[in-house]
């Protein structure tokens, strides 16, 4: 009798786990009502979710959607007024008075306010954590209020590219904990997170511009990224940004595969300051060596913009073609130098790479290969992205890295500061006393025509001297599920999915 | 009451060996979490200024002290990349990673103890050594082995369950216990093909003991024999084999959390130790060890039910 009992109690068992099992292939399907979204990102925001402390780019790109600046970046890298409905550029770029826009309003309701403006500006400024928050705003004298729709910042040196920080986000100064309760102004505002699952925003109501399309966004972490088909094809996400070619290729009809690129500058970065690249002929060398068509083929199926300097081609006033003809691979001409260099048998180096993400992994091994035909021995190290930012970036304890540089705004001192003699993110350690006056001269100028001369003539230099050796703006492959369309490519490393809408709309 | 006393004070010195050990692991790698915490924006002064506030320029066991300090209140610190409270991100995926194993676990029993005892009662039979060869073969399957396949299998080609589409328990429950039901299967079955050996050998084994005979000789029936005497004795070695697939599972689960994206304490695991956010890190070391702690003694209890003879005193 009691074994009569275990048995049945068994049977049970077993019967309602598949049940549950059966059950759960009629998964979760509801809230078709609503518009809604599941967007697929490759790691969690694990970061500040306070704008000014967000570091990570993977941070920044979600983010965009929730805060905005005085003014903020349009898809055609232009500014468009936001918080601010209008700005005024006095004394040579010396004052930039902003007058706020009527009636805009935080996520939590209440209305932006000229302190809440100077708060976010003046938070930024701050040098109490060492450094500002914002580099560039070590440049500003003062923020000050006009009157309660005016602020006035007034900088210490002209600087006629400082609209470019303005997109700084303005936060309300009531927020007590901007690093996990994040309130802007943005077209979607904050709903809920859990870590390593999703981040889930939904449609600001009260926005003061054009409102979002989709009501409901959640962005889900596949950190399994070789599971991304999957992932699309399961309908478990509807979009992810940056598929590779080989996953583009597999997806059916049912995904459009947009392309763009990643606004980024791919190169075999070169630690100048150590032998044997403290030698321009030896860098000169391994720039004769390779190929970026080649590694383009190999990487991404031809896909891809070659690049000779610093600069990427959304930059279209300071980009320089003419630079990715500076060396054309010549082999002879590579082992001569090297031979010149005191190398005629070549040397051995390492290449470290960053272990999340494939792309420059697969690029640093063709250039193994490459280096391999004028006698040069590169052994690959993959390190994890953490190890990388304190050896590499930090500690610039490497001899090369491959990696990509993007632009954190729409300067062209985003991309070029760094090879200042003295510049704090100089890894490289690139020193040239030609290179720091031209860049000084392009920042000081208040005229945008020589500014343009100044900056081309930095990246004339950083080309001619083999700062690095250059190799491409890598492709993005945006996956969108068909139902949805919209989507648009920016010059920054951003997200915009208030532009996103349903198809059939 | 002693033993119960002695089995606390190993316990917390266990805990204390693993908590010391994995924060002195930490200052071994490189890479620290002010460099994280401020990426590719950090600054000297800007890393020296967070350094100072978070405490890292002091000696190690100082951390330690101070870390264990906090943690014995009950305050499991701030997670250094996320800046919530560890504790809510803990009790937040706790749930997760136990429904896993526990799952992962009764599949295993059910699988294996009815088949272990058909295959002692019909050894040599045809049924028999079809299962003896498919035990052999999955047991030479690590999990994340399985989970692949299953993935291929039931995700794909059956269409069973959408690969990557995890939902949340606090959303729909029973959803998610049935997203789980496949990660959970293949944990459970190496671990279930070993159960089913061990237990036809060990019932195998008792049946020729001298005691079985005489069990027959008084007029039993097979099946009287096989479950009121044979059974009892040959299912010793099979829990402590349990108990010891119990806490591998647990270690299972962290890795078919990846293969299935899962958002357990393994994903938190993983990300925070290459984050270098070592408050979430040590918080889920410390959980992982107290339940294998508690598992072995659960076992050491479930002996002395199964045999009164082995007392745990």
């Amino acid at each position: 009798m009691k074994r009569k009992g275990l048995k049945s109690l068994l049977l049970v068992f077993v019967l309602t786990t598949l049940a549950i099992a059966l059950s759960a292939c009629s998964g979760d399907k509801e809230g078709e009502n609503s518009s809604q979204i599941t967007i697929g990102i490759p790691q969690d925001l694990e970061d500040s979710l306070d704008p000014h402390k967000a570091v990570a780019a993977g941070t920044k790109e979600v983010l965009f959607n929730l805060y905005e600046g005085l003014v903020k970046p349009a898809s055609d890298g232009s500014f468009i007024p936001a918080v601010a409905s209008a700005y005024e550029e006095s004394e040579g770029g010396k004052v930039y008075t902003f007058t706020l826009r009527d009636g805009v309003k935080f996520h939590d309701g209440s209305t932006v306010t000229a302190e809440d403006v100077k708060f976010s500006l003046d938070k930024c400024a701050d040098t109490s954590a060492g450094d500002p928050l914002v580099a560039a705003f070590s440049n500003i004298e003062s923020v000050d209020i006009a009157d309660e729709k005016t602020i006035v910042v007034t900088l210490k040196e002209a600087n006629t590219e400082f609209l470019a920080y303005m997109t700084t986000a303005i936060i309300p100064a009531s927020n007590e904990n901007p690093d996990t309760n994040p309130i802007g102004t943005g077209p979607y505002k904050y709903v809920s997170r859990s870590p390593q699952e999703n981040f889930v925003v939904e449609k600001f109501d009260e926005y003061w511009g054009e409102p979002a399309h989709i009501e409901n966004v959640t962005f889900k972490i596949c950190s399994n990224t070789d599971s991304l088909v999957m992932d699309l094809e399961g309908g478990s996400i509807d979009m992810f940004a940056r598929v590779t070619a080989s996953q583009a290729a597999e997806l059916s009809d049912q995904f459009e595969v947009l392309e763009g690129t990643m606004n980024l500058v791919q190169a075999l970065y070169l630690n100048n300051a150590e032998a044997p690249f403290d030698d321009v002929r030896v860098r000169q060398a391994l720039c004769y060596a390779i190929d970026p068509d080649e590694i383009m083929m190999m990487v991404s199926d031809g896909k891809g913009t070659e690049l000779g300097s610093s600069m990427f081609p959304a930059f279209s006033k300071y980009y320089m073609e003419e630079l990715n003809d500076t060396y054309n691979q010549d082999l002879d001409k590579a082992k001569a130098l090297l031979a010149e260099a005191g190398y005629p048998d070549g040397f051995s180096f390492t290449i470290t790479v960053p272990s999340n993400y494939q792309p420059h992994i697969d690029t640093a091994q063709v250039l193994v290969e490459e280096f391999k035909a004028i006698g040069v021995n590169a052994e690959i190290q993959l390190i994890e992205w953490d190890s990388w930012l304190s050896d590499v970036y930090q500690g610039r304890q490497y001899q090369s890295t491959v990696v990509g540089v993007d632009a954190s705004n729409l300067t062209g001192a985003a991309l070029l500061q760094r090879f200042t003699s003295d510049a704090h993110n100089n890894f490289i350690n690139y020193s040239n006393a030609s290179y720091d006056e031209a860049f000084d001269k392009a920042i000081y100028s208040t005229d945008d025509a020589e500014k343009t001369k100044y900056y081309q003539e930095c990246e004339r230099i950083l080309s001619e001297d083999a700062a690095n050796v250059y190799i491409q703006d890598l492709p993005e492959f945006v996956a969108i599920n068909k139902k949805y369309t919209g989507y648009e490519f920016y010059p920054l490393y951003v997200q915009d999915i208030a532009k996103l809408r349903l198809a059939e709309e | 009451m002693k033993y119960a006393g002695k089995k606390l004070l190993t316990m917390f010195l266990t805990l204390f060996a693993v908590t010391l050990f994995v924060f002195l692991a930490f200052h071994v790698i490189s890479g620290d979490p002010a460099s994280s915490m401020l990426g590719t924006e950090a600054t000297p002064a800007r890393l020296e200024a967070l350094r100072e506030e978070m405490g890292l320029n002091d000696p190690v066991l100082v951390q330690y002290a101070r870390w264990a300090g906090r943690f014995l209140t009950g305050d499991m610190g701030t997670s250094y990349s996320y800046r919530m409270p560890v504790s809510d991100m803990v009790t937040d995926k706790i749930p997760v990673t136990l429904t896993l194993t526990i799952l992962a676990f009764f599949m295993m029993v059910l699988i294996s103890i009815p088949l272990g005892i058909y295959t002692a009662k019909h050894a040599g039979g045809v049924i028999d050594r079809i299962i003896y060869i498919f035990n052999q073969i999955i047991m030479a399957f690590p999990p994340f082995f399985s989970g692949i396949l299953i993935t291929l299998l039931f995700g794909r080609i059956f269409k069973l369950f959408t690969p990557g589409g995890y939902i949340s328990y606090e959303k729909n429950f029973w959803g998610f216990v049935g997203y789980l039901f496949f990660p959970a299967l293949a944990i459970a079955l190496p671990k279930a093909a070993m159960a089913v050996k061990l237990l036809r050998s060990s019932v195998i084994g008792e049946a020729r003991l001298d005691y079985v005979r005489t069990a027959y000789s008084r007029g039993n029936r097979t099946n009287d024999v096989l479950y009121k005497h044979v059974l009892k004795n040959a299912l010793i070695p099979v829990v402590t084999f349990l108990g010891m697939a119990l806490t591998d599972m647990i270690a299972g689960s962290i890795i078919i959390e990846q293969v299935f994206s899962i958002p357990g304490l393994g994903r938190i695991l993983l990300t925070s130790i290459s984050n270098r956010d070592y408050p979430v890190v040590m918080a889920i070391i410390v959980c992982i060890s107290l339940l294998v702690l508690v598992v072995n003694m659960i076992v050491d209890m479930i002996y002395g039910l199964i045999d009164p003879r082995i007392s745990v005193e």
